[in-house]
């Protein structure tokens, strides 16, 4: 699928630091006008009629460019997509006009209910084909190319027969999406299931990396003792999942970079700190092929 | 049924319900059926759905007491799981669900209290609209005033109630320790506003609660009045048209 321009969009997503907007921000950021790239939201906090949330939204993308995440569409869901929903979504995009556009490879809706998690997908030819129909028809409707983020998960299923990256490269493939990388759940995946998240990284389809999203996650144990991370959103990015990026950012070149922190959510300067640190690393000199020769 | 299909049948049902087993084919890479792993989506959901919930019946939350509000919030999300993913839409059912929840009856006042912070939620995300201004009263002929029909703000709602409803919300609403109320001093009808972006809760004058609520249902100013006073003698049209317009409840008038 070629790039749809949007001529209308005057201000794309630098390759830098941006951060998740909470509503304890709004006037903050307002009056403050804080030296950040980009912002993001949820599509679902601005699907209502009207008030304060869009009044708030409205006024800060006059500033800054925006990028728009969802997180209920349920593209790996079998049932079909909610048309409804797909319709907010659209129409979250004509009235922001963002610059990107993603979601989750994840399901949440089933018959009828939503169960308010990122549940996950066995990895076959059967789900895949299944997201890319998904991921076709939101495409379609909403006109753009939109970007895949690959899922933190806690477990795995017995018929999944190929690897994450294989699912989603194929995914890549067949339906012209970006992917978005969320480098703490490549940490938190990679821990959980035993495998290597540096050679995780090194094998991802760097061209295609529209975005990376960095967020927090806590320290568990799984049923047998050993160590298990749970993807909340709730905290300052690890120490390990800094090392990572720099990786990713060697691997990738600069790409635009959200601090996501959903839970707890800290003061705006805390939010900041973070945003700066994953600036320093975007603004490094690139050494992107040094690695690999 | 294919495949993918019958894997999130049965991963939905474990996931709402804390005794099933974890499903065929959930496996880490040390075991089959983790249970702990598996129960980490379960807490996801639950935790994350009471979360909603405290955010949005606050004073609710505050009245019952941090444990007891999520313990309470747990079983309406047991039953009552939310049908969209649109999560500002989430709730409605919690004040009916409070009338049955035995382990509250004794609190016969809190269903209303979940009701206004309903409304409250509901006014916050209305659709956005100018309200006329008070001088607008002044170029009503009132030759002619019985006649108009108002359009009122979709942020607009009234909460009546046989109990001091106004009062617990708006003392419980502040960040120091409520003062004394008496549960037993009679009841408040209550109107939520949203004339710009900030939700105000008014508490209704004698009859006003009649006169907002025919007014909504499209009555003409003569007969909404009419409405207030057969239910109150002293309801006074002056003031409560007054108030009314002032609070930002109006958009439009129009001649019937």
């Amino acid at each position: 699928m070629s790039r749809i321009e949007d001529t209308r969009v005057s201000s794309p997503i630098p390759a830098r630091a941006g951060v998740g907007l909470k509503p304890e921000h709004y006037s903050e950021i307002l009056e403050t006008r804080p030296a950040v790239g980009w912002f993001e939201v949820h599509a679902e906090n601005y699907m209502g009629a009207g008030g304060a949330p869009h009044h708030y939204l409205t006024a800060i993308r006059e500033h800054y460019p925006l990028s728009v995440h969802g997180v209920g569409l349920s593209i790996g869901a079998d049932a079909a997509l909610d048309l409804n929903h797909l319709a907010a979504l659209k129409q979250v995009c004509d009235r922001y006009e963002p610059s990107l556009v993603s979601e989750h490879l994840a399901w949440s809706t089933h018959d009828g209910v939503y169960l308010n998690d990122l549940l996950p997908v066995p990895y076959n030819a059967e789900t895949q084909a299944r997201v890319c129909e998904h991921i076709d028809q939101v495409q379609e409707t909403l006109g753009r190319p939109m970007l895949l983020e690959n899922p933190s998960t806690y477990v795995r299923f017995e018929g999944s027969d190929m690897s994450e990256l294989e699912f989603l490269r194929g995914i890549v493939e067949r339906t012209g999406c970006g992917l978005l990388l969320d480098v703490n759940n490549v940490h938190v995946s990679a821990t959980n299931h035993a495998y290597d998240a540096v050679a995780y990284i090194d094998a991802f389809p760097h061209e295609h990396v529209g975005e990376i999203h960095l967020g927090g996650h806590a320290d568990d144990e799984g049923d047998d003792g050993e160590p298990l991370l749970i993807d909340d959103h709730g905290s300052a990015v690890a120490d390990i999942v800094w090392g990572l990026y720099a990786h990713t950012i060697s691997c990738c070149g600069p790409v635009p970079t959200l601090i996501e922190w959903d839970n707890d959510v800290p003061e705006w300067r805390v939010l900041m700190e973070e945003a700066t640190q994953a600036d320093a690393v975007l603004s490094k000199p690139v050494l992107r092929h040094v690695a690999a020769e | 049924m294919s495949r993918l299909s019958e894997t999130q049948t049965g991963f939905a049902h474990a996931v709402r319900n804390a005794d099933a087993a974890v499903p065929e084919g959930v496996v880490s890479h040390l075991r089959d059926k983790p249970r702990k792993r598996f129960g980490i989506y379960r807490n996801n959901v639950y935790v994350s759905l009471i979360n909603v919930l405290e955010g949005r019946f606050p004073v609710v939350a505050r009245l019952l007491g941090e444990e007891f509000f999520k313990a309470t919030a747990r079983v309406f999300v047991e039953h009552h799981p939310p049908a969209s993913p649109v999560l500002m839409r989430y709730g409605g059912a919690f004040p009916e669900f409070l009338e049955t929840f035995e382990p509250v009856s004794d609190l016969p006042w809190l269903p209303d209290v979940a009701r206004l912070e309903w409304a409250w939620n509901l006014a916050y995300h209305a659709a956005d609209r100018d309200p006329i201004s008070p001088e607008a009263l002044a170029t009503i002929d009132p030759a002619s005033a019985d006649s108009l029909v108002f359009e009122l703000h979709s942020a607009v709602q009234v909460v009546r109630s046989p109990y001091p409803v106004v009062t617990i919300w708006s003392e419980n609403s502040k960040d120091r320790e409520p003062g004394q109320i008496d549960a037993g001093a009679g009841g408040e009808d209550g109107l939520i506003v949203r004339p710009g972006i900030a939700v105000d809760v008014r508490h209704l004058p004698p009859g006003g609660a009649a006169f907002i609520t025919a007014l909504s249902e499209r009555k003409t100013l003569g007969s909404a009045a009419e409405r207030a006073l057969a239910e109150d003698e002293s309801f006074d049209l002056q003031a409560n048209l007054g108030g009314l317009i002032g609070s930002g409840a109006v958009v439009a008038l129009e001649t019937a």
